[in-house]
């Protein structure tokens, strides 16, 4: 007896209870749980680990993929688009124009499809256990890193190839790396709560993602919208995303400062507006999922 | 703050609204749809999910009332109820997987909680990435999860299946996998519900052995479950939910009667009025009766004299065939007996006409011993899935009549008391 009250003094001690004190009440103490992202971080790493884990297992193409993708659409858009269809360039070579844009959008409607249903398909993990449940749908747009960063290597031995050599602007790409990750988020995260409400937005997203495709400046340039209507065109986030892109790896671009700024502020607002979204309808997700 | 109090909870309440259309999710079609009927409004009110708004139904239902009790360091806290008393709602409010809508509580220490094995466990990832992804998501550090990697393998005993794809588990391997992991839990204070009834009763007991080490170590231990005997042994107290309310918080054993006589009908024969007959639209209970020999209606049984209990039912779906089982329950919950009906010879998985049949099932004399039972009455048909089960539903006492006993003094121990063959001879 003596000795389990000592072993229980010990425990008390070595863990220093009043150290972890958690406190449940019916609001939230920090919105989006901020006070536990940063306890359950290397929960976040796991769940993108086993996304790539998952992906590499099942297919011998999951490997593959990561280049395949970027590669075969490059080739169909720049015979399609380039070849047959005449599409402008801006004086650049028509697949590498492409395959610029074709890195940061493959990131965004991988992220956005993934994300888009990520809340309901692990919806068994929200009601059994307790983690930030931002982290669900952000491991999906972070798994897309992964992604960019192979598919980066990819562009830069496509554009020597055509002799396009980098050169210090690329020392940009960390800043756009967070433009991309802010636009895709704010997106992912907006219609990955809708879907939990909605159940039909998993099924209403790939048609979105392919209309958004057409939106944006991926097989042409922004200089083919008339002039009236480019800082209406540049309310899309993903127009300043990747004619900044653009810019960085090619060095031209016809992309404005005023639609640079209206893409910025409409990512800022997207991503704001989001957050404040996910973390109202957060506290309904055990209940609904 | 006293240092030895580990959970305090305060007024939890939890409230749910149900509307008709709360139970299938909308459709962004239909809030589309709505939209053109009072555009501004139902678009507004759909996004901020008051889906009760657009059905026009509003019940509310409150899982939980005014919750309040406190826990203190090192005990093992058992509760109990019958489903939907609240049980699995204030877990989950005490695991921050849903917010109270009233009230607060306060955990002092590091929380673990088990509302199910293998959590995350993922079917194309090996059992060694299994335990890393599902230690995480439980909320084990990778340093604490590779610290007890060899233990967690040695105690589910798959070392040589470490590395190949859950999916290529047997069941049985993929729950000890699963419960390994959360067993190598450490929090201050765990949280579990139910999963220990997994297994077969080998690894039950060394389940059962390694909660046991937990709660000496001192920790604090939430304990949800129907097992009330495994409650008994397991915690030193107790907490009773009905309905959402906290209805009794104490030493076990005497929250564990309150709970038997709440759930246990004192009545030896239960009828239905026609409109509240339990039925499963093939057949229908109409009533439950304890008879004796002589086809009475008794309410308490002679040990050595049978017993009969007959369940009166009607078949309203042409064809279909109908089984019963008799579950027999002491006072102390511990089950006595299992009893199909499966040899029954002329009507047992044989399609029956429409009509009221008459089931009985003679529990013969000297078997039981003494005391109080309860039994639970399950009717199935062909298809398992739609059988209704009777929980409790008639009791009755069994008394002493002294014809075993003749002249032999002192109480007889055991759960049963059968009249055996004994036989002498001289040997010379």
């Amino acid at each position: 007896m003596a000795i389990e009250k000592n072993i229980k003094k010990n425990v008390c001690e070595e863990r220093s209870c009043s150290s972890h004190v958690l406190k449940i009440q019916s609001d939230l103490s920090t919105p989006l749980h901020l006070h536990d992202l940063w306890a359950y971080r290397e929960l976040f790493f796991f769940l993108i680990w086993r996304d790539l884990k998952i992906r590499y297992k099942q297919t011998v193409l999951g490997v593959l993929w990561v280049i395949l993708q970027p590669i075969c659409t490059m080739l169909v858009f720049s015979l399609f688009f380039g070849k047959f269809a005449h599409l402008p360039s801006d004086g650049q070579i028509y697949p590498v124009f492409v395959l610029t844009a074709l890195l940061p959008w493959l990131f965004f409607s991988n992220g956005l499809t993934t994300a888009g249903n990520s809340l309901v398909g692990d919806g068994n993990l929200i009601k059994k256990v307790y983690f930030p449940r931002i982290f669900i749908p952000l491991a999906k747009v972070f798994g897309g890193l992964v992604d960019f960063a192979i598919g980066l290597f990819l562009l830069i031995a496509i554009a020597l190839f055509y002799g396009i050599f980098p050169t210090t602007r690329w020392l940009l790409i960390p800043f756009e790396l967070i433009f991309i990750l802010a636009a895709t988020t704010g997106i992912s995260i907006f219609f990955a709560t809708l879907n939990v409400l909605f159940r039909d937005v998993k099924h209403i997203l790939p048609f979105l993602v392919q209309i958004w495709l057409f939106v944006s400046p991926v097989v042409y340039p922004p200089s083919l919208i008339p002039e009236q209507g480019r800082l209406l065109y540049a309310l899309n986030p993903m127009v300043g995303v990747i004619e900044c892109f653009r810019w960085i790896i090619l060095g031209t671009t016809t992309l404005t400062l005023g639609m640079l700024c209206v893409s910025l502020i409409m990512t800022v607002v997207i991503f704001v507006a989001s957050l404040l979204y996910f973390n109202s309808i957060e506290e309904h997700f055990a209940d609904v999922v | 703050m006293d240092n030895d109090v580990a959970i305090v909870a305060e007024g939890i309440s939890k409230k749910y609204k149900i509307g008709a259309k709360q139970l299938a999710s909308p459709t962004m079609r239909d809030l589309i749809a709505d939209a053109c009927i009072a555009p501004f409004k139902k678009i507004k009110s759909a996004i901020k999910g008051e889906h009760a708004v657009i059905s026009g139904l509003e019940k509310t239902l409150w899982a939980l009332q005014e919750i309040s009790f406190e826990v203190k360091v090192g005990e093992v806290l058992g509760i109990v109820g019958h489903n939907g008393s609240g049980k699995s709602t204030l877990l989950k409010i005490l695991s921050k997987i849903t917010r109270p809508t009233h009230g607060q509580a306060t955990l002092y220490g590091r929380l673990g909680s088990l509302l199910e094995v293998g959590t995350g466990f993922h079917p194309d990832l090996t059992g060694r990435e299994n335990i890393f992804l599902n230690g995480a998501i439980l909320g084990m550090k990778r340093k604490e999860i590779i610290r007890q990697f060899d233990e967690i393998v040695a105690f589910a005993e798959i070392d040589q299946f470490i590395d190949t794809p859950v999916k290529f588990y047997s069941s049985g391997m993929y729950i000890r996998l699963a419960f390994a992991v959360a067993a190598h839990l450490e929090p201050e204070i765990l949280i579990v519900d139910e999963v220990l009834a997994v297994g077969d009763s080998r690894f039950q007991k060394k389940c059962l052995g390694k909660m046991e080490n937990i709660a000496k170590q001192g920790r604090t231990v939430l304990f949800v479950s129907h097992n009330l005997p495994s409650v008994r042994n397991f915690c030193s107290k107790a907490l009773l939910l009905q309905e959402g309310r906290l209805i009794a918080h104490g030493p076990t054993d005497a929250v564990l009667k309150e709970y038997l006589q709440s759930t246990t009908s004192f009545s030896a024969i239960k009828t239905w009025s026609p409109h509240e007959c339990p039925s499963n639209g093939s057949f229908r209970f109409l009533s439950i009766r304890l008879l004796d020999t002589l086809q009475q209606e008794i309410s308490s049984v002679h040990l050595s004299e049978d017993a009969t209990i007959e369940i009166e039912y009607e078949v309203v779906k042409e064809g279909v065939h109908v089984g019963f089982s008799l579950i027999l329950f002491d006072i102390d919950g511990n089950c006595i007996f299992s009893s199909p009906n499966n040899h029954e010879p002329h009507y047992y998985g044989k399609p029956l006409k429409s009509g009221i049949y008459r089931s009985k099932c003679c529990i013969h004399g000297d078997l039981l011993n003494e005391g109080r039972y309860t039994a639970t009455i399950v009717g199935f048909c062909a298809n398992r899935s739609d059988s209704i089960t009777l929980d409790r539903i008639i009791s009755f006492e069994a008394v002493d009549d002294g014809v075993l006993k003749g002249d032999f003094y002192g109480k007889f121990g055991g759960i049963v008391r059968p009249k055996l063959l004994w036989k002498t001879e001289r040997k010379g």
